[in-house]
């Protein structure tokens, strides 16, 4: 038997290097295929969202999870949004209701047809009140489908700088709080399946949930190193949507691990994300959709990178946080990971400020990027008041920034990038000086 | 003798200034920008270097800045005129931390420090309400010629509100004010403090600090320079080159270009003294 040659550096580069991105992309082509046979099958599909999509009961009842952010998302990526607002407009929607819902009433109004393929109806739909929109959103389901909506009161952050951790009387109020209204939705699923509960099942899927989320925390530190190995809009936004569609899988986690191997090599080889990493940001906000990869070329033509973001924060549920489930008490400590993980999303966006405040030294961060959006009041209201705050407590520049995340008629590129010239020469200035 | 020069292509008119070594303005020249914006640059360039009297080639080097400065194509370099502007405000009034450049579809307030770098900077959004165009629309339904304005507002004894944040709107609103019995001069005031509340909101964001000086188009307009005093709680500074003033900073980062090569350059050893370092340079 012949011994099997070591695979050359450039072989293993080749092999390793992209990874993320091919395979990601891969992955979020194959899930909407997935959803296409869903459709056509008519199999029980559950409409969830990135904050808070609690995938965990979902899948021990094998509901295909739908999320209409991504689909509406995905429209903006494919250039067809304005086809998709226009429609919802033209049906009775107002120019300044969310472009995520409208894209999605449209994505209805079309029997489901989507650029990626067909969506199935939901069967259910279950929400936090992380976004204050998606209460609302949910109710055009039920008027359209006579859908149930099931919403997740998760308390939130009271105000900025509180704190209320596990062991505390107070946490354990809130979590017994959450933990009722899971044991409603399970209820509420066995109705809609016909199914039982299965907490054996519950196990294995948080033992996934756990394993998936060590992995992404691991992925997301990576990019403390310089050079940042990944993008955190361009890559990141990859690594969001294989996170929300396969989170708490093994295709899932499978992948992280993957991201990770890559993402480790390039650390080791001083292999950033761009040829030359100068400036280091930090994106707060919602990335502009209708035109994704320019918006990212404004940054990175000045040799600006993105290592970070709260995007990847909130949009994947509060992924950041440091929990994992205990197997040997399921329910209550899934309540415990919901209340965390969604309270520490809906943080990242009314006190992002305190978040900042943490990420600036580990990210070795040179600048801070607030993107508002015309469409989500709840992510961009207080953005300018964070920047001022921020300012005036930590010297790092940053810039002010505004477009939309879907709805291209508000997203003006020349005054952008007037915007963004800018900051790069005040940046460019500011190391000259301290040179 | 070296010079530099800075073109500012705006969206209604194109500036260009040529300066000498001592940083003083050798030859301007304005023109309108037209819809051909290279021409526009290359024209306003060729004045401003006639009329200050050299020859295109002793122009060592040329910065473009504004919304066309990568029309600029015989140029150099570009800088926006977010830079420019705070650079050519601090070469001016040495004491400015604080900038109000108000133009013809844009207004920024900008917070500089004591070289006249940018710390921070504020703009008008997708919307020109705030800005000189609204200015124009007023000017446009008065049937007044604009560089009247100011003056004519600076006789109003019952100033009208005008409510509406969109230039579109202002126009039918002058008329509605018009045609309700409004003198001219009253509904000019009142366009002139509407502008003025838009402008201290940016400037509130960046932050006010003295002294502030006011650049662009609109700082030629004595009403909008009271209005914004008295809002500001300050007197302004406010040159008479304030029009100029995007073009003198892109003249001024073109200077530190020639400096530098003429510094570096090893068969000029002796031109290190000529150029002794500045405010903005030490």
């Amino acid at each position: 038997m012949e011994a099997t040659q070591p695979a050359s550096e450039a072989t293993v580069e080749q092999q390793i290097l992209g990874r993320g991105a091919r395979e990601g992309a891969g992955l979020l082509r194959n899930w909407y295929a997935r959803l296409d046979a869903a459709a056509r099958a008519s199999e029980p599909a559950a409409y969830v969202f990135v904050m808070g999509s609690m995938a965990e009961i979902l899948r021990v009842f094998d509901f295909h999870l739908v999320f209409p952010e991504v689909n509406s998302l995905q429209t903006a990526i494919r250039k067809v949004s304005g086809e998709y607002l226009n429609e919802a407009e033209d049906y009775g929607y107002s120019a300044d209701i969310c472009a995520y819902v409208k894209a999605d009433v449209a994505v209805q109004l079309r029997g489901g047809k989507h650029p990626n393929g067909l969506i199935p109806r939901p069967t259910l739909a279950v929400l936090t009140n992380a976004c204050n929109t998606y209460i609302k959103w949910a109710e055009i389901w039920e008027r359209l489908y006579h859908t149930p909506a099931f919403v997740i009161d998760v308390p939130g952050p009271r105000h900025s700088g509180w704190t209320n951790q596990p062991g505390s009387e107070d946490f354990e109020r809130d979590r017994c709080y959450v933990e009722a209204q899971l044991r409603e939705l399970i209820v509420l699923c066995e109705r809609v399946t016909g199914r039982r509960f299965d907490i054996d099942r519950l196990r294995e899927v948080l033992a996934e949930a756990n394993a998936t989320g060590r992995v992404w925390r691991e992925m997301v530190d990576l990019n403390r190193s310089r050079p940042a190995p990944f993008n955190a809009v361009g890559d990141g936004t990859v690594y969001l949507g294989v996170m929300n569609a396969l989170r708490a899988t093994p295709e899932g986690t499978r992948y992280f691990e993957r991201v990770v191997e890559e993402l480790r090599y390039k650390v080791e080889h001083g292999l950033g994300s761009m040829p030359k990493e100068e400036f280091r940001l930090c994106f707060v906000g919602v990335p502009c959709y209708p035109i994704f990869r320019r918006f990212n070329e404004l940054f990175t033509e000045h040799n600006g990178n993105f290592v970070t973001s709260t995007y990847m924060m909130f949009a994947s549920g509060g992924q950041n946080v440091h929990f994992e489930y205990d197997l040997t008490r399921p329910l209550e400590s899934l309540a415990e990971g919901v209340l965390l993980t969604v309270r520490t999303a809906m943080f990242g966006m009314f006190f992002t400020d305190q978040l900042l405040a943490e990420m600036i030294e580990p990210f070795q961060l040179d600048g801070v990027v607030y993107h508002a959006v015309k469409s989500c009041r709840t992510v961009s209201t207080g953005l300018a008041d964070t920047r001022r705050s921020v300012m005036a407590r930590y010297d790092i520049p940053s810039l002010h920034i505004e477009s939309d995340l879907v709805d291209k008629r508000v997203v003006a590129e020349a005054p952008m990038k007037n915007r963004t010239d800018a900051f790069f020469e005040a940046l460019a200035g500011r190391r000259l000086r301290a040179a | 003798m070296l010079y530099a020069a800075g073109v500012d292509v705006g969206s209604t008119q194109t500036k260009a200034v040529v300066i000498d070594r001592e940083r003083r303005i050798v030859g301007r020249a304005l023109i309108s920008t037209g819809a051909n914006v290279t021409t526009a640059a290359q024209e306003a360039f060729a004045q401003s270097v006639a009329a200050a009297g050299v020859a295109a080639s002793e122009v060592g080097y040329v910065v473009g800045t504004g919304y066309g400065r990568y029309k600029v194509t015989f140029g150099d370099t570009q800088v926006t005129e977010i830079s420019c502007h705070a650079r050519g405000a601090a070469q001016m009034f040495p004491g400015t931390r604080t900038v109000l450049d108000m133009g013809g579809q844009d207004t920024k307030a900008i917070r500089v420090n004591e070289r006249g770098e940018v710390l921070d900077f504020c703009m008008n959004d997708k919307c020109a309400a705030g800005t000189g165009r609204f200015l124009q629309a007023a000017a446009f339904a008065l049937e007044i010629p604009l560089d009247e304005l100011g003056r004519l507002a600076l006789g109003a004894n019952k100033p009208v509100q005008i409510s509406t944040t969109c230039t579109v709107f202002a126009e039918s609103e002058v008329l509605s004010w018009l045609s309700r019995g409004r003198k001219a001069e009253d509904i000019l005031m009142g366009v002139h403090r509407s502008i003025a509340t838009r402008s201290m909101a940016l400037l509130r964001r960046v932050g006010i600090e003295n002294e502030v000086s006011f650049t662009g188009g609109v700082a030629r307009n004595p009403c909008m320079v009271e209005v914004l005093d008295k809002a500001l709680g300050l007197r302004m500074n406010v040159s008479e080159e304030s029009h100029f003033m995007g073009a003198m900073g892109a003249a001024l980062f073109a200077l530190d270009h020639v400096i530098g090569a003429a510094l570096s350059n090893p068969f000029l050893p002796g031109r290190a003294a000529e150029y002794p370092p500045t405010s903005q340079h030490s």
